[in-house]
């Protein structure tokens, strides 16, 4: 029987509670507001206490690699969007990287710059999103609402660069489908400058807030070795003090020209998970605010086309999305277009994973907290 | 038999007109006991229609304001098609919701399911009819109005916990258990605020509260009671919010855990009765702050003669509305700007918070009657 | 994370905690007001009024179109390139023979129910016979207008 938590109080004045209560099992999802998506969390209870918690998956199972397998390599990138949606343009490249290593292309300078931009801005849209469907979760619906707001601007920019919103598929082996238009480097300053203040407003309106603090330090502790343990990545890993960040570890692109700090915090609790990534939208800013700088004007954004078959042989690529880790496995057993097997390694799966190791002995509301604070897309879950 | 104590132009001519009237019947069975006993009828008739009135008219629009509210807070517009800026949007949603099929999920006690939302709306419209609305605007001015909100506030919390229980829903019975457990804590504090109201004005009738607090603004029972009046008021806020179940407290409710709480299984018309409930809650609550701290129908006065004639010009309903809905807008700012806590620190915030506090702002009260009253 | 503090130190934090919360909480209550009172930073867009100005951007994917002059005219060879290059074969090329026995386009049919608008099949076309139009409108009651034939005529190129 878990003992519930007085943390605050000093010790002879904590309850000891002796009486025996009875266990009972709820179903949170597949359709609940605050699983962000088709999962389903089997929970043991006792009281509003959780003993035990079992995900369940598979709800929007689609079989993506199992389709990839006949599909050509072009049209994954197109199926790769469906992953993360919130991270689509990053789980792009992610594939496009794995497909360059194949064909032995590069990327002309002016391509990198274009990845790079879009990279950035599609991590503090998903970050945006992180920082709604936490206030959210919370009981603040405002700060959903604030957090969409500017995360619809990202998506104006995306749409005009990209042709899409949501669904970008963008960028292509050697490149990017498109140059970016004229417009594209005045419009990333202009909400560069609104972001800044908009944030100050946002971490004004919940970062100090006591009832956050109350409700997210101590919640949902994740160490340092369990977080490695459970393949945990991204913002999660960093939070728990791992300083682990693929731009930094094994950099692709040209993230290493670019001056950034990788935020880590140490005690593995919602609140750093929370601060974990609104620190990284700044970090993200910066990045962008370089990249304006140094934006190559002409050039070649792409090398010259070529059809896109790999030859016999394994390739892999690592990528760091808002999310954490997205791996790209691909398998050419033939010369050709088309694979004989694609893996992703997603980053939420293994979240989910170690959210049995984090509710335990919390109550109902922190499960909720702990969710958002996992920021786990389910579509990319189950692919 | 049957005088009222508050005298009323409507009541006057109602007891005025029934013996004119009843000289057109026979003589054998006119008397005075029979005119004064049809006289209160017709004027009790009259007062229900008159809460009913205040309470389910206020409902829509306080649905519609708190939309606004929470639209512009979000940097929305909110309902901007059925009418000027979507005035009428509530009345169709109303009407959506009543013409929806009502039905029990199975397994559900089918009495006490369909009985929770009548017995939430019991408290409201009792306590409405205790408010003073204007000089001689009260439906039953009570001696004990105080102790008699505070006896009947307690239904709210039976019907929730009924609703939950009934529901055959382990989110709703959650709900209810959580709801039960935090009304009946806030109702401590709710009560120690309205004692203190009681001590500071000596009386426990709503009337002769707000009579008590005539004069200028500083007359107010917040401002007349340098800095302890402010915390009582801010202290009356929260546990008012608490009471009624809303944002941040709402979390009985609780959405994004409880999927909507106690109300989980409920539709259609007794769905529309706790949304009812809720808002009539408001409004009542809203009021009893205005009654209590905010100078009821009192107008605003500053002390300069020219000024406030013009002030005592307007009719006392009108400032009573007026204060009520900046109440209500203050109620509704505060709820789309915080998350909720958790359970149990919204017991330990009672508990270890508002109650030491209110046991100490009751010692002040206290000690500055004797010292300076 | 039960930590083990004293008495003293608990009711500091108490203490603390009294004066620091009511100050984050009206922070917070600044922002919201602060976003009330100025109705310039409202976003919504009053969508099917403002529909005369609503443009989108020339890049915008929207339903698939043959890019035709006047008479009809396209620069389809019937290749198949698109149908091969799209993910959940929308597209059906039927090619047909002209008098002199060479392959021209028949019909080119279009299943946009089942298109994702990935744009695939513009990049994949040698000749720049199709391309996505801006047309965002697109939701119908009627499932058959979604089966379109893209060419107005048959047997070009």
């Amino acid at each position: 029987m878990i003992q519930p938590r007085f943390s605050n109080l000093p010790p002879g004045f904590r309850i000891q509670r002796e009486t025996n209560t009875e266990e009972f099992f709820i179903n949170m999802g597949p359709q609940h507001p605050s699983t962000h998506g088709a999962l389903r969390l089997a929970l043991r209870m006792d009281g509003e206490t959780i003993v035990e918690l079992v995900p369940h998956f598979g709800y929007i199972h689609r079989g993506m690699e199992k389709q990839a397998e006949s599909m050509s390599y072009l049209q994954y990138i197109a199926l790769s969007d469906r992953q993360d949606y919130l991270t689509a343009i990053q789980n792009n490249l992610g594939v496009v990287i794995a497909l360059e290593k194949g064909m032995n292309v590069g990327v002309p300078e002016k391509g990198e710059y274009i990845r790079v931009m879009l990279q950035e801005l599609g991590r503090i849209a998903s970050h945006l999103v992180f920082y709604g469907c936490f206030g959210g979760d919370l009981g603040g619906q405002t700060c959903l609402l604030f957090g969409f707001k500017e995360r619809e601007m990202i998506h104006d920019i995306l749409e005009e660069v990209t042709g899409s919103r949501l669904t970008t598929n963008f960028f292509r082996p050697g490149g990017s489908r498109y140059d970016v238009p004229d417009t594209f480097i005045p419009r990333v300053k202009a909400f560069l400058d609104h972001l800044e203040d908009a944030m100050r407003d946002y971490e004004r309106f919940l970062s100090k807030n006591i009832i956050v603090l109350e409700r997210s330090i101590g919640i949902g502790v994740l160490s340092k070795e369990d977080a490695i343990a459970y393949g945990c990545s991204g913002p999660v890993l960093r939070a728990s003090g791992v300083e682990f960040d693929v731009r930094r570890a094994n950099p692709y692109s040209i993230y290493d020209q670019f001056d950034f700090d990788i935020p880590v915090f140490h005690n593995g609790d919602c609140y750093d998970r929370y601060k974990i990534r609104i620190a990284e939208i700044h970090e993200s800013m910066k990045i962008l605010r370089q990249c304006i700088d140094k934006f190559p004007k002409d050039g070649p954004w792409r090398s010259k086309e070529k059809p896109v078959r790999l030859p016999v042989g394994r390739y892999y690529s690592e990528i760091e999305t808002a999310k954490g880790l997205y791996a790209t496995y691909v398998v050419a057993a033939t010369t050709g277009e088309k694979p004989y097997r694609i893996h992703t390694r997603g980053p939420s799966f293994p979240h989910i994973a170690a959210l049995n190791k984090m509710v335990q002995g919390h109550k109902v509301s922190d499960l909720v907290t702990i969710m958002a604070t996992l920021d786990p897309v389910i579509p990319e879950i189950d692919r | 038999m049957f005088v009222p104590s508050i005298t009323n132009p409507v009541g006057d001519f109602v007891r005025e007109m029934v013996p004119r009237l009843a000289e057109y019947l026979p003589a054998s069975i006119q008397s005075d006991t029979l005119n004064s006993i049809v006289a209160f009828l017709v004027n009790a008739l009259i007062c229900v229609i008159a809460v009913c009135a205040v309470n389910i008219g206020s409902a829509p629009i306080l649905i519609y304001m708190e939309r606004k509210v929470c639209a512009h807070v979000q940097c929305r517009l909110g309902p901007m098609r059925l009418g000027w800026h979507g005035t009428i949007q509530t009345i169709a949603d109303v009407l959506k919701m009543l013409f929806k099929e009502v039905y029990a999920p199975s397994g559900a006690d089918k009495l006490m399911f369909y009985l929770a939302p009548l017995i939430v709306l019991i408290a409201p419209f009792i306590v409405c009819a205790l408010i003073p609305f204007g000089r001689d605007l009260v439906v039953a001015d009570v001696s004990m109005g105080i102790p008699l909100i505070i006896a009947v506030n307690g239904f709210g919390v039976l019907g929730i916990l009924l609703g939950g229980w009934s529901s055959n829903n382990k989110y709703s019975l959650l709900g209810a258990l959580r709801s039960g457990a935090q009304m009946i804590s806030y109702e401590i504090s709710f009560t120690m605020i309205l004692l203190f109201v009681v001590m500071i004005s000596g009386s426990t009738n709503l009337m002769s509260i707000t009579l008590g607090q005539e004069g200028t603004i500083s007359d107010w029972w917040i401002f007349k009671i340098p800095v302890l009046g402010i915390i009582a008021f801010i202290l009356f806020f929260i546990s008012s919010t608490a009471e009624m179940n809303r944002a941040p407290f709402d979390i009985a409710e609780a959405e994004q855990e409880l999927t909507g709480g106690y109300h989980t299984e409920y539709n259609g018309t007794p769905f529309a009765m706790f949304y009812l409930a809720e808002y009539i809650a408001l409004v009542t609550n809203s009021a009893l702050a205005t009654t209590c701290f905010l100078g009821g129908f009192l107008p605003p006065c500053i002390g300069v003669a020219f000024v406030d004639n013009y002030l005592n010009m307007v009719p006392g309903v009108v400032w009573f509305f007026a204060k009520v809905f900046f109440m209500i807008w203050c109620y509704m700012m505060v709820r789309w700007t915080f998350v909720r806590p958790r359970v149990d620190q919204l017991m330990d915030f009672e508990w270890k918070f508002l109650l030491p506090v209110n046991l100490v702002l009751l010692i002040a009260g206290a000690a500055y009657i004797v010292v300076c009253g | 994370m039960q930590e083990n503090i004293t008495l003293l130190q608990y009711f500091k934090r108490y203490f603390k905690r009294c004066i620091t919360g009511p100050w984050s909480l009206m922070c917070g209550l600044s922002v919201s007001l602060k976003y009330f009172f100025d109705p310039r930073r409202i976003v919504t867009e009053q969508y099917p009024e403002n529909r005369k100005t609503l443009r989108m951007h020339p890049r915008y994917r929207g339903r698939l179109e043959m890019i035709e002059d006047a008479d009809g005219n396209n620069h389809c060879t019937a290749c198949g390139m698109c149908e091969r290059a799209c993910p959940n074969a929308s597209i059906n090329v039927l090619s047909t023979k002209n008098i002199a026995g060479k392959k021209v386009l028949g019909r080119y049919v279009y299943h946009f129910a089942s298109c994702t608008q990935c744009g695939l099949c513009v990049e994949a076309c040698p000749f720049g016979a199709i391309r996505m139009n801006q047309d965002f409108e697109v939701a119908t009651t009627d499932p058959n207008t979604l089966e379109m034939i893209l060419n107005k005529k048959e047997g070009q190129g």
